[in-house]
């Protein structure tokens, strides 16, 4: 095709379709710990009280406004240099993530962020007659989290629940930096093995583009699977 | 504590360089964005489609992937780019798809009455969108336009990867020279968080701001 030489980049397929799997399951795992901290913070920042509600605001603030990539440099390099120095050995050796997990740890505390927001607006978003009713059968506040805001606000947010989990795998191709062999790490090396520039981008690009494509397909799917269900 | 005083001027010709691309990109990107979105909703197809292709091509890519294709690529074809240069053109690439979106969305929500009044006045095209139409779609363009911005600095951060010493580049040498990890970062993400805030102060004020009495 456009007389150029696929065949060294077929013969290496596995290893891009492997960079691809990877970027899916570290953005995968890294979603569902950024819902359990934007769940908890979401709850926080909602929260009557305020030594609960200003922290979980300032973390939220705080965290959307920061890079990815920093916060990976954090987790990768600064957070090791610091431990190895200042704190016990076996603390220290919890701290020291290897590249995959820090990946997954930044995704979650990056995404958990965005997520808070979603999930703050998805409890607003549940009317104040659900709350009372659950109140005035005397269910606890944790009850009516749990079997009241939270069905009711499952259906709203789904959608940018599949945003969020899209632009996560878009942002995984940051693990090249610290050497994770995901997709974008694949193809550098690729390249700079074979100068086959054109080649090896164009099957990362479209990799990407069918990948987020198909996500966001599948989940149009499910968002209709869902509201025929209730 | 007194390492981070002595190496803030380090830190600080890092924030020089982010802020040169952020807001080149701001305004490669807005440029594009406006006319990209305008082109959307009212071009001919031989232009709709293109665009079309064009927004939804880039917003399925990673800005990163952008970047290396632009700085890669390129030298391909015997011709030279830098690294600053790169991530200057990928970055605007990716924010003018963005924006063509934003664009889209808040001239397509304004009334078609507007238009329609605009159109009985005798006004033609370009007048009719430029002090008719448009106005009136900036408050709903303003803050996610805001949000782009903000995605934009954050991502200048990628410049690191192709050796641009924007403040990322800087953070990681400086923290390598003296070993000053935690203040060394935490200056760093104080530094992205104030340049971030007055972004987004700015755009709370450019929201005011066009929030005409309608």
């Amino acid at each position: 095709m456009f007389g150029l030489n696929w065949d060294l980049i077929w013969r290496n397929r596995e290893e891009f379709l492997w960079g691809l799997v990877l970027g899916l399951q570290m953005a995968l795992i890294g979603l569902a710990i950024g819902c359990v901290i934007g769940l908890l913070v979401a709850f926080a920042r909602t929260s009557r009280h305020r030594w609960l509600s200003a922290p979980a605001a300032a973390y939220v603030e705080f965290v959307r406004n920061l890079p990815l990539l920093l916060i990976l440099f954090f987790l990768y390099f600064g957070v090791p240099m610091w431990a190895n120095s200042a704190l016990p050995r076996d603390v220290a050796d919890l701290l020291i993530l290897d590249g995959e997990n820090t990946v997954i740890a930044g995704l979650a505390i990056y995404g958990g962020a965005y997520l808070a927001e979603i999930f703050r607006a998805g409890i607003l978003s549940v009317g104040r007659a659900f709350v009372e009713a659950g109140r005035s059968l005397g269910l606890s506040g944790v009850q009516i989290a749990r079997y009241v805001t939270l069905p009711i606000m499952f259906r709203t947010v789904l959608p940018s629940l599949g945003n969020t989990f899209i632009s996560l795998f878009k942002d995984t191709s940051l693990a090249m930096a610290i050497a994770v062999p995901e997709l974008t790490f694949v193809t550098r090396k690729f390249v700079t093995d074979t100068f086959q520039f054109i080649q090896a981008w164009t099957v990362a690009a479209v990799l990407y583009i069918v990948t987020a494509y198909a996500i966001a397909a599948v989940l149009r799917f499910l968002e209709r699977r869902i509201r025929w269900a209730v | 504590m007194a390492s981070i005083i002595d190496e803030l001027p380090l830190l600080l010709q890092g924030v020089v360089a982010t802020l040169q691309i952020s807001m080149l990109v701001v305004v490669a990107g807005s440029i594009v964005g406006v006319f990209g979105g305008l082109g959307l909703l009212f071009g001919p197809i031989w232009l709709r489609a293109p665009l079309r292709g064009y927004v939804d091509v880039v917003r399925g890519l990673p800005l990163l992937v952008t970047i290396f294709i632009i700085y890669y690529v390129p030298p391909a074809f015997d011709i030279d780019i830098s690294g600053f240069a790169a991530v200057v053109v990928a970055l605007s690439i990716f924010a003018g798809a963005h924006i063509s979106e934003i664009v889209r969305g808040g001239v397509a929500s304004v009334a078609k009455g507007q238009s329609d009044a605009a159109k009985a006045l005798g006004l033609t095209f370009w007048p009719r969108i430029w002090s008719v139409v448009l106005p009136q779609a900036l408050p709903s363009i303003i803050p996610p336009w805001t949000n782009t911005a903000i995605e934009m600095v954050k991502g200048s951060s990628l410049a690191y990867l192709v050796s641009v010493s924007e403040l990322l580049f800087q953070t990681y040498k400086v923290v390598g020279r003296t070993g000053a990890a935690m203040e060394i970062y935490i200056a760093a993400a104080l530094l992205y968080f104030a340049i971030n805030f007055a972004v987004s102060r700015f755009g709370a004020w450019l929201e005011r701001r066009v929030r005409y009495a309608l």
